[in-house]
């Protein structure tokens, strides 16, 4: 029983548009998996329907290996894109009702809302109302009702936006540090520099189907074109590159270093090794540059969803 | 988990604490009481306005009809042309002239009389006037076909029928403008109600998507307990509004009648000249002990229990479809295209209830409406006084409460996916789609 959370082909439908269709997820234990998708994708369709907000029309989705059930909403913390909080009410009031609803007596919110109003240093706002604070305060506010009840599941939904990047690093070493604890977190963003930081596993959809999916390393590997980034210093610029066109497929390359290198990417073929290009190049010129390429985030996710429209 | 109380909870304190409905609850008696003083203290002054109205009778039968009451006095100008007499009425500034023309005869004399003022006179001062002309020419004729004025005067009968039910209980007259006045105030209490924490339910709503924070709660709780929370605790926060109005406005009108010494009965209200009519035939000495008799006549207990259960059904009815309609949209200028089929069967009601019910409260068109369930509250609170068989209105409920249901329903539907959606403004086609989501 390694996944928390399991979506089995899950499908809904808004009258006649297709809002998710087959779409089956695994949300291993402990990991932090992002879920990306283009704007309308039906991202925000599955989110709820893992949050009970709206019902599948096929499929099951399971938590703990136990079909959803309404008691489930206390193991779930979930920050939606569309955010907010009563403006009028005082913050203390606010929290208190909000993790009431979650299932929390009031005596122990009070002292678990204590313990994090300390940690991130916000105790004085307690009497103050909403409309007083900023629009990243109240993220604060309403990051700590999310995780105020200690879910085994954490959904968040663009998570930083709103926030400058000193609190973005504040709540993402949060989130981290839940995840340590033994949190599970479901993370979706379009902000894939983000992804790359956290995220384990992802899954991606598009136009209501699910695309891609698994670790985000093997994925990567997956991407990959066995292309190599290289820096080379040579007197005879010419004979240097027609020597290596001759052996391998090679395409220029744009990087910043220090010297007036010839830059290239060098794409192998399955039988040579990263050793082999090397200890040829090394015999052709002095090597100051070599990386392998490895596909980005944002690389998988726009040529992904290139590919399937 | 039942999360309801924690919600209804928090709905009435945010009313209750609010400050526009604090000053709103302690202001509105005040300004109501203000109104109806200075409303009552106008129109006795109107009243209690002396004023001199000039008499020129050419013809001389109507000398001495028009006699001095406490606030009109008449003069006769006898003698003078009509040019002097305008001039000497417009000299002395009185309220005007009444002029009768030299007729040929009796039957002549209705085409000859003329009223002549500064500004155009009062309606009850014309009409007065009128009754006594006719009256006395009446009495003229008679004369003249030889009838004398004792044979008139005992000719003059007064009738008061009896009525009573084959069940052998008394009512009168007054029993009726009692029955009206309690029915007529529960339709109509029901009606504010409806209207005002209908709206602020639906506001309510609206507030939360607004505020975005309607997808944080419906991840903690079902929508339906959300709207109910919403429903109930608005209620509750209505019913102490209320009641708070109902005993300032109740302290504030002795006070303000007793210092002013305004006699609040002068304000004439249509219902009130019908008691006044009614009362008429009783001397005032009888009214009290009528007035008793004909409240204590009333069905009390069934129209306690009855009024508790349309308000509240009616009530539950109608705030339910507030609140999908605050669902249906993101901003109160939308709602305007939503209100009109709510706030048309609610009007209907409270026509039906004004006009119909007191001509014939067991007629059909009543007896059709108070089972309607969108009219029924209203116009079946009216018709209990008058007597309603229980079976009647033990169907009229049963049908409101199945209605209820519905709306609930329906009301859980719309809410559920309305409170997901934003930007644009639904229509009634997109409603119904969102039926079967």
């Amino acid at each position: 029983m390694n996944d928390l959370l399991v979506a089995n082909s899950v499908s809904k439908n808004f009258g006649e548009f297709k809002a998710l269709n087959q779409v089956s997820i695994a949300v291993p234990k402990g990991s932090i998996f992002g879920l990306l998708g283009p704007n309308g994708a039906g991202k925000t369709t599955l989110i709820r329907i893992i949050n009970q907000i709206t019902m599948p029309d096929e499929g099951s989705v399971l938590l703990d290996g136990q079909p959803l059930k309404p008691e489930h909403i206390r193991d779930i913390g979930y920050l939606p894109e569309e955010r907010g909080l009563y403006k009028s009410m005082k913050v203390g009031e606010q929290c208190l009702y909000l993790a009431q609803l979650k299932g929390l007596s009031k005596t122990e919110a009070k002292s678990r809302l204590k313990y994090w109003f300390d940690k991130l240093d916000i105790g004085d706002w307690w009497n103050k109302k909403i409309q007083e604070l900023s629009k990243g305060q109240a993220q604060k506010i309403q990051f700590i009702v999310t995780v105020l009840h200690q879910p085994k599941l954490l959904i968040f939904d663009e998570p930083f936006s709103g926030f400058d990047p000193i609190n973005a690093n504040l709540i993402k070493d949060e989130i981290l540090q839940l995840r340590d604890e033994g949190a599970t977190v479901i993370f979706s963003t379009h902000r894939m520099e983000s992804v790359e930081e956290l995220c384990d596993h992802i899954a991606l959809i598009h136009k209501s189907n699910k695309v891609l999916d698994g670790k985000l390393n093997d994925i990567k590997r997956q991407y990959k074109t066995n292309t190599f980034e290289v820096g080379l210093e040579s007197l005879d610029r010419e004979k240097v590159i027609s020597e290596i066109q001759d052996k391998f497929e090679v395409l220029p390359a744009t990087f910043r270093n220090l010297n007036d290198d010839i830059k290239l990417n060098i794409k192998i073929n399955e039988q040579t090794s990263p050793n082999d290009l090397l200890s040829f190049l090394t015999s052709k010129a002095q090597v100051h540059h070599f990386v392998e390429v490895i596909p980005s985030a944002s690389d998988i996710f726009i040529q992904t969803v290139k590919n399937n429209q | 988990m039942n999360h309801l109380p924690l919600i209804i909870k928090r709905e009435y304190l945010t009313k209750v604490k609010n400050k526009s409905f604090i000053v709103m609850t302690f202001l509105s008696p005040l300004i109501m009481i203000a109104l109806f003083a200075v409303v009552a203290y106008l129109s006795q002054l109107n009243n209690d306005k002396e004023r001199t109205i000039s008499i020129l009778d050419d013809t001389g039968y109507l000398e001495d009809v028009f006699e001095n009451t406490e606030f009109t006095t008449y003069t006769n100008l006898n003698g003078l042309s009509l040019d002097d007499a305008i001039a000497l009425v417009k000299e002395k500034e009185d309220y005007g002239l009444l002029y009768i023309g030299n007729a040929s005869s009796l039957n002549d004399v209705s085409g000859h009389v003329k009223f002549y003022s500064e500004e155009s006179p009062s309606l009850s001062v014309i009409s007065g006037l009128e009754r006594q002309i006719e009256k006395r020419l009446k009495e003229k004729k008679l004369e003249l076909d030889g009838v004398t004025l004792t044979q008139i005067e005992a000719s003059q009968t007064d009738i008061e029928i009896a009525q009573e039910s084959f069940d052998g209980e008394k009512s009168s007259k007054i029993d009726n403008v009692v029955k009206l006045a309690f029915g007529g105030a529960a339709g109509y209490l029901l009606f504010m109600f409806i209207v005002i924490y209908g709206n602020m339910i639906m506001r309510s709503v609206i507030e939360e998507k607004t505020s975005r924070i309607i997808e944080v709660i419906i991840s903690s709780v079902k929508p339906i307990q959300l709207m109910m929370g919403k429903i109930i605790g608005t209620s509750l926060a209505g019913v102490t509004q209320f009641v708070i109005w109902v005993i300032l406005g109740g302290v504030l009108l002795v006070v303000v009648s007793t210092i002013f010494g305004i006699d609040l009965t002068q304000v004439q209200t249509p219902q009130q000249e019908m008691i006044n009519q009614a009362m008429q035939a009783d001397g005032t000495q009888a009214m009290a002990e009528n007035l008793i008799t004909a409240i204590s006549n009333l069905p009390l207990t069934n129209l306690i229990i009855a009024f508790l259960f349309f308000f509240i059904g009616g009530y539950l009815l109608y705030s339910s479809l507030y609140a999908a309609i605050g669902a249906a949209v993101d901003n109160e200028t939308d709602t305007q295209q939503f209100m009109l089929p709510i706030l048309m069967p609610l009007i209907l009601a409270v026509y039906v209830g004004v006009f119909t019910v007191i001509e014939d409260p067991h007629g059909t068109i009543s007896t059709v409406f108070s089972f309607i369930p969108f009219t029924s509250p209203v116009v079946m609170l009216m018709r209990i006084p008058f007597g309603v068989p229980l079976w009647q209105q033990a169907l009229s409920l049963l049908l409101l409460l199945g209605t209820f249901i519905f709306a609930v329903w329906f009301a859980a539907k719309i809410y559920r996916v309305g409170i997901l959606m934003y930007g644009k403004k639904p229509t009634y086609k997109e409603l119904f789609k969102w039926l079967k989501y």
